[in-house]
């Protein structure tokens, strides 16, 4: 799964540290989330997207193509 | 970010006082181990009264090393959570195939020696260690 935590949280001159206590998780979290190492959990995701005023669709990308 | 520095506080401290409290009660289970492992022997002559209270003291101080262990657990992230979960459960893994097996040796002759539990739980703990380390790196 793709997604653009990494660019929106530069946007807005965040580092990873911050946005992990605002997603209340580590910041080794946040690094592997950015990386797409790890996926985060439903409620993870909405809470990004609380977080970032976006809908989970606008943060997170499926990598499998619909035909 | 003053929201989010409260929420740092927040859950640092949380896992911070999860952290203490977990290695506050496994001191104390340690303790309390051995001195129903050589208190009877070396202090009360094997007095019976004594060394039950001291089993049991060293039982009920266990388990609530285990409630402090599973909130430590619960108070971490998803993926520390998902790191720590496969870690126990390749250890726990490794130590039913293996114990069953260094069981079995005795018994059909291999070795001479009676195969001791510590040596499982010993082996239990170091594949927990490297399953562990080999969580966070995978995850780095």
């Amino acid at each position: 799964m793709k997604n653009r935590l990494k660019v929106l949280r530069a946007e807005r001159d965040w580092t990873q540290a911050q946005l992990a206590s605002a997603l209340e998780v580590s910041r080794q979290t946040i690094n592997a989330i950015e990386k797409g190492k790890f996926d985060p959990s439903l409620p993870l995701a909405f809470k990004a997207a609380r977080l970032f005023n976006l809908t989970i669709e606008e943060i997170f990308q499926d990598e499998v193509e619909v035909a | 970010m003053t929201d989010q520095d409260i929420k740092k506080d927040t859950y640092q401290t949380k896992n911070c006082a999860n952290n203490k409290t977990l290695r506050n009660w496994t001191s104390a289970w340690v303790i309390t181990m051995a001195i129903a492992a050589f208190a009877p022997r070396f202090i009360w002559d094997f007095n019976t009264t004594l060394t039950i209270i001291a089993l049991l003291i060293n039982i009920a101080v266990g388990f609530r090393m285990l409630i402090a262990n599973r909130d430590y657990l619960r108070g971490l992230d998803e993926m520390q959570q998902k790191i720590l979960l496969e870690a126990m459960a390749l250890a726990l893994g490794v130590g039913l195939v293996v114990g069953l097996s260094y069981e079995l040796l005795e018994d059909i002759k291999l070795i001479t020696f009676e195969p001791e539990i510590p040596h499982i739980v010993i082996l239990m703990g170091i594949t927990y260690i490297f399953a562990v380390i080999s969580g966070h790196r995978k995850y780095q």
